[in-house]
């Protein structure tokens, strides 16, 4: 397997990994602030809200699962060009949107439909392009 | 809409900036050696132990907390197409800072970004 393959093969897995972390933790926290409520602009509005966030599982969960997004970004902008790892990562925008209908119950029109298609396919196309385009990196140990 | 607008524009600098400086620290860290445990291990030591890493953590931290608020204001299917507005930001990030090199191809799938990022926003109208 040559070094390229294997790049892009490690890069798309913790590519992956990051799509499904940021999206679970995404709908998560999305519904832990729809369970809170509006946050006011205001210093007690805003103080409410932190304390209602620290108090709430739902929270805490997806903030796990944005920790492990974390981790997998760190491990992957490692070895690959960060301008390839995160438009690479929108992939998940797609099924972003799927869960937010399904899930959340949101109204997502044609046009809007449209956006995030565009979005996926701009991704794409980054994502045919050489993934570490920097010099070598050394390896940590 | 302003609102939105302004919290999206204080989570995109926030965001592209913390990541910006995560991957110069990731950079100068190294990949891990292998994926087993004692390896990944040093990994993070090593990660942690780096001072862009560091830098990152409250610029992150404040994307994060602009990124709850908006959540809280807008539908999720608004908010997270719109965010990514942070590829065009970040990829000439990458360009001018990072020095990487940012092909034709790679500019045109950040153009399509763009595009989409246009339509989604139109549709946010509230």
């Amino acid at each position: 397997m040559s070094h390229e393959h294997r790049l892009r093969i490690k890069t798309l897995f913790m590519v992956l990994l990051m799509v499904v972390c940021a999206n679970l933790g995404d709908l998560l926290l999305a519904k832990g602030m729809k369970q809170i409520g509006a946050v006011q602009m205001s210093g007690p509005g805003i103080w409410h809200a932190l304390l209602s966030t620290i108090h709430n599982g739902t929270i805490w969960v997806g903030i796990l699962f944005l920790i492990g997004f974390t981790l997998c970004y760190m491990t992957a902008v490692s070895w690959a060009d960060y301008s390839y790892v995160m438009p690479a990562g929108a992939f998940g925008y797609a099924l972003n949107t799927m869960l937010a209908v399904v899930i959340l119950h949101e109204v997502v029109n044609a046009q809007r439909w449209i956006g995030v298609v565009l979005i996926v396919f701009g991704v794409l196309l980054v994502g045919q392009t050489h993934p570490s385009t920097t010099t070598a990196k050394p390896v940590a140990s | 809409m302003i609102k939105v607008g302004l919290m999206l524009v204080f989570f995109i600098c926030c965001s592209t900036g913390g990541e910006i400086a995560m991957t110069h620290g990731m950079k100068q860290v190294g990949e891990p050696e292998n994926f087993r445990p004692r390896a990944l291990w040093r990994f993070i030591a090593k990660a942690v132990k780096n001072g862009w890493v560091w830098f990152a953590m409250p610029l992150m931290a404040g994307a994060f907390y602009s990124l709850l608020i908006l959540f809280s204001w807008a539908p999720l299917s608004v908010v997270i197409p719109a965010s990514a507005f942070n590829y065009v930001v970040g990829t000439f990030g990458a360009k001018y800072l990072l020095r990487e090199q940012v092909s034709a191809k790679r500019w045109m799938g950040v153009v399509m970004v763009c595009v989409g990022v246009a339509l989604v926003l139109i549709t946010a109208k509230r």
